[in-house]
């Protein structure tokens, strides 16, 4: 079972925007969609390293702001022509609250 | 011997659970029931067809008092209960107590007040109870002012609306009921609102009541205030939990129960609003209806649980149709599917996650609502009918969606060709004499005859009367719609279309929130269309022009702070140079526009800079925007031995007055002092070599990958004409171009004949267009900076949280 921990309130993260956390693993981009729905990956796009947590969000795509690649947020597949994937981690709503998944909290490890 | 069974609260859940007892068990309970109202149970979800005059309150009566007396209620109305006594199981009110072996405890909920200054004036209520109501009835005539644009507030401004009052709703959210709606539906529904002539003020936020012996008036923390006879809070509610925090029962947000609805005290019960089941707390009445049920057996001594179930919301205003259900929250994996009609004003929306409908919203036409809900409940698996979902289950078989109807919905005298003036009406009347070529149009009408933006709208008005026979059209901007960027724009125009969401649903758009290709253009026509209504968006922006600096590689950032005509001071160049060191910048670089840039800036230091910076004098070099850039001059006659004009000068006014504006793409200008040109402004946007006799002032260069030099445009002796012009010019590019054209690429289009025609030879032209640029510029001409590095401001900018610090188990 996923184990969550706070990482701050809903209205931290502007509607279509994102805010980073930064982790053991490296920088989380969590963002936040104009229905509110929050979603995390990676702050890393495959194609050359781009901000993801800086593009464009829109519906549940957002647009890496360097070369605009296009990811699915729910997946983080990459859209239309482009080939990649972006790690996305299990992160929800509780109260106004945002829960990360907890396990970004240790380093990976060999295990 | 009958037990006693004391309620506390006749209200519309406990009334269901005494309606169940009296049906299962008449004989089992004696009744003694606590109201603090003045009065029985009543249908309170019916207080808004009151409040707007379509029914009295004797019509939403639940429960008179033959009703009471035939089952053997002792009726304490009016009587609210202070104290419960469990040791002796006993509740009193100010008028005396009542024994019980059974309480519940059906208190419902308070309204929140916002703790403002004038929050207790009289005047000032909520929206609960038929005092409530009352009072907002006698509003007729009078100005009346809603905080909170939710279900409630909407039905009282709504209500208020139909007696005859001036009603204005403020609403801290971007758009009303965001809890319900998403952006597209809650503006198709202020839309509604405004047309029946509500004011509505969202992002709003309250900061007073004003007011000497009662309300008066909103003062709104933006410095609007609205005139208000009477103030109705509708922001929210919480559970009614007093009493039973004195009596130390277990009590979170509300008094917790169990699944039998039983609290942390055996003998007492609790139900309905004042309630708190599994951490959940309840606003609407169908799952109370379901508690009503399971208390009423648990009180016979039957096992029952609760299940809540998920609910739907009707807004109650009669003529505003929207139906909104499930979770649109929490949780990956989902999909879209939208359905928008343009000309009938109706959008609906399904959310799918693994093939299951979890959440519908609908505008307008709100009828399959029940069937989708049903889908959504029973969790259907709708892989079969993905297809034609949306059209609901009459539905077989796909419609076209009409690419045209948002022209198909214009008015007869919309304006369709601005220069010409020609009407849509003109246009159908030159179809049906005849013309059917856009040249034939062009010869008897002129419509897209002159700068020729028009031409993909005009043509479409053919195609409506020619019955749908495509006249060749321009592409669409992007792949959300088929309306080119000209019809986009003239169309935001004539249809007076001033948010994102308002343009997405009257022209069709094909997504839900568009793409990184036409947000950044919609931002920009709807500032550039109504700079005084339109509040920019930031996150429909890229990332640097969002964050005020350019990213580079890395994800760091670097700072340009302006030099006016590229003169600086020595107390300038200290401070950057402080800022370099205090910053550990790694590199500062003298740019080709004259000035400074210091590059590799962490973002979250990017506030403490600015501010820095800010505290010298120094504002933003909007180096990053599809803005005005810089102005770069010579020294011009005040030190040059061949200069003729202060071109300096020049450069540092022209630069004072256009800094902060929003071009359609970047916008450098060069001002030399005399033809040998050492500003080199005849490779820039718009370009000044003065000369003996004036200013020789031209446009449309460039020095990137395509390498262009200006064409003439005009020349004056006067430099105060010279900057005339040059404002003109500048006005008709941001009014006319293509998001992210240059003015050369524009001139290429409109013609350099047209762009004379409008900015040198008119002058009436030239001055209105400067006046607009001018009132565009009083609300741009301000430095983002300053406004993002204020201390409420600075913490966004670093990340929202740092797990690296947390302790690893
Ligand atoms: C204008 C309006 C429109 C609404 N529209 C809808 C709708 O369209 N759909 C929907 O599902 N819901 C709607 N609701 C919400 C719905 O009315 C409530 O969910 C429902 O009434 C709650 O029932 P309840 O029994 O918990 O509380 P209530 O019906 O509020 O009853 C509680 C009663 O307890 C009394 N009381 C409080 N404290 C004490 C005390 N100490 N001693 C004695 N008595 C006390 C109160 O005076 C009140 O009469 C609407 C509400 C309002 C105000
Ligand atoms: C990612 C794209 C680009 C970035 C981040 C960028 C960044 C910059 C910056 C930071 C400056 C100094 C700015 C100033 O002082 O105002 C500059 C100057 C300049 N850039 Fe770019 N630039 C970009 C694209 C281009 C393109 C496409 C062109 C050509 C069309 C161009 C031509 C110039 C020129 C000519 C200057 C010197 C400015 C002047 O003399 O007015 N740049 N650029
Ligand atoms: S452009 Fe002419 S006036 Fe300006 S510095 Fe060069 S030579 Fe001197
Ligand atoms: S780095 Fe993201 S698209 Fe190139």
């Amino acid at each position: 079972m996923t184990v969550f921990v706070d990482i701050g309130a809903l209205d931290d993260i502007p509607r279509q925007g994102a805010r980073l956390v930064k982790t053991a693993q490296g920088c989380v981009a969590v963002f936040r969609t104009a229905d509110d729905r929050v979603f995390a990956l990676d702050d890393r796009c495959p194609h050359k390293g781009g901000p993801l947590s800086e593009g464009i969000v829109h519906g549940d795509r957002v647009t890496c702001p360097l070369h605009n690649w296009v990811f699915d947020m729910n997946s983080g597949v990459a859209q239309g022509g482009d080939e990649g994937r972006v790690r996305t981690y299990a992160i929800k709503i509780q109260q106004g609250r945002i829960l990360l998944d907890a396990s970004l909290i240790r380093a990976r490890n060999a295990a | 011997m009958k037990k006693k069974l004391v309620v506390i609260g006749a209200g519309m859940a406990s009334g269901r659970m005494l309606e169940q007892i009296f049906e299962a068990a008449p004989d089992a309970y004696e009744v003694t029931l606590f109201n603090a109202e003045p009065r029985g149970n009543y249908n309170r979800l019916m207080l808004s067809p009151v409040l707007s005059g379509e029914k009295t309150y004797d019509d939403i009566v639940t429960h008179d008092a033959d009703w009471y007396a035939a089952h053997g209620v002792d009726c304490r109305f009016g009587e609210p209960v202070v104290k419960i006594d469990r040791k002796n199981r006993v509740v009193y009110s100010n008028k005396g107590g009542a024994p019980y072996d059974a309480l519940v405890i059906a208190t419902g909920s308070a309204p929140f007040i916002i703790p403002v200054v004038g929050k207790d004036l009289p005047g000032v209520v909520a929206y609960r109870d038929l005092e409530d109501t009352q009072a907002m009835m006698a509003t007729a005539g009078k100005d009346a002012v809603v905080i909170g644009g939710g279900l409630l507030g909407l039905e009282a401004a709504a209500g208020m609306a139909a007696q005859g009052a001036r009603v204005t709703v403020i609403h801290l959210m971007g758009h009303l009921m965001e809890r319900q709606l998403d952006p597209a539906a809650g503006y198709l529904l202020q839309k509604d609102l405004e047309r029946r002539g509500i004011t509505v003020h969202c992002k709003g936020a309250t900061k007073a009541i004003l007011g000497h012996d009662r309300a008066e008036a909103v003062l709104l923390e933006d410095g609007t205030v609205y005139p208000a006879d009477l103030v109705c809070m509708a922001v929210g509610i919480r559970p009614e939990t007093r009493i039973a925090v004195d009596a130390h029962l277990e009590v979170e947000r509300g008094i917790v129960v169990d699944d039998a609805l039983r609290t942390s005290d055996p003998h007492i019960f609790a139900l309905g609003e004042c309630v708190e089941h599994r951490k959940q707390l309840f606003g609407l009445v169908a799952p109370l209806y379901d508690q009503a049920k399971v208390l009423a057996k648990t009180l016979l001594g039957e096992a029952a649980e609760f299940v809540p179930v998920q609910t739907a919301t009707k807004l109650k205003v009669t003529g505003c149709d929207l139906f909104s259900a499930g979770d649109f929250a929490e949780g990956p994996g989902r999909e879209d599917i939208v359905f928008r009609d343009p000309g009938r004003g109706i959008y609906k929306r399904l959310v799918l996650e693994d093939n299951r409908i979890i959440g519908v919203v609908m505008y307008g036409e709100t009828g399959d609502g029940s069937w989708f809900y049903g889908l959504m409940k029973e969790a259907t698996d709708i892989s079969d009918m993905r297809d034609t979902l949306i059209f609901g289950p009459a539905f077989q078989g796909g419609a076209a969606l009409d690419p045209m109807a948002a022209v198909a919905a214009l008015p007869l005298e919309a304006e369709i060709c601005g220069c010409n003036g020609v009407s849509k009406g003109t246009i159908l009347n030159a179809v049906a004499g005849g013309a059917c070529t856009l040249d034939a149009m062009r010869a008897c009408t002129k419509a897209s005859a002159s700068c020729g933006t028009c031409t993909g709208l005009v043509q479409q008005v053919m195609a409506l009367a020619l019955g749908g026979e495509v006249v060749e059209a321009a592409a669409g901007m992007c792949k959300c719609t088929d309306h080119s960027h000209d019809d986009v724009r003239r169309l935001i125009r004539t249809m007076g279309l001033k948010s994102i969401p308002a343009v997405m649903q009257e022209l069709g758009w094909k997504t839900v929130g568009g793409c990184h290709s036409c947000r950044p253009a919609l931002n920009y026509y709807l500032l550039a269309e109504y700079p005084l209504d339109y509040q920019d968006d930031r996150q429909s922006r890229f990332v640097n022009e969002r964050n005020h600096a350019n990213i580079q590689k890395d994800g760091t950032y670097s700072v340009v702070p302006r030099m006016w005509g590229g003169v600086t001071t020595p107390a300038e160049l200290r401070a950057i140079a402080d800022a370099a060191e205090k910053y550990n910048v790694p590199m500062v670089k003298v740019t080709g526009g004259q000035r400074i840039d210091l590059l590799g800036v962490r973002k979250e230091d990017l506030p403490h800079m600015w501010n820095d910076l800010n505290a010298a004098g120094m504002v933003s070099g909007a180096a990053y925007s599809k803005g005005l850039r810089t102005v770069k001059t010579c020294v011009g006659k005040e030190f040059c031995r061949v200069g003729t004009q202060d071109s300096t000068g020049l450069g540092i006014k022209l630069e004072k007055l256009m800094w902060g504006s929003w071009t359609p793409h970047k916008l450098k200008l060069g001002v030399s002092g005399c033809p040998r040109n050492c500003a080199e402004a005849t490779c820039k946007d718009i370009g000044v070599v003065c000369v003996d006799s004036g200013y020789n002032i031209s446009i449309g260069g460039a020095a990137g990958m395509e390498v262009k030099e200006t064409v003439a445009l005009a020349s004056t002796p006067s430099e105060d004409e010279a900057i005339q012009i040059i404002l003109a010019v500048t006005q008709l590019y941001r009014e006319n171009a293509r998001y992210l054209d240059r003015i050369w690429k524009w001139m290429g289009r409109v013609g350099l004949d047209w762009i004379k025609a409008q900015v040198v030879e008119d002058l009436e032209n030239r001055q209105a267009l400067v006046a607009r640029f001018e009132i565009s510029q009083s609300v741009y001409r301000h430095d983002p900076w300053a406004e993002l590095s204020t201390p409420s401001e600075t913490p966004k900018w670093g990340p929202l949280a740092d797990l690296t610090l947390e302790a690893a188990e």
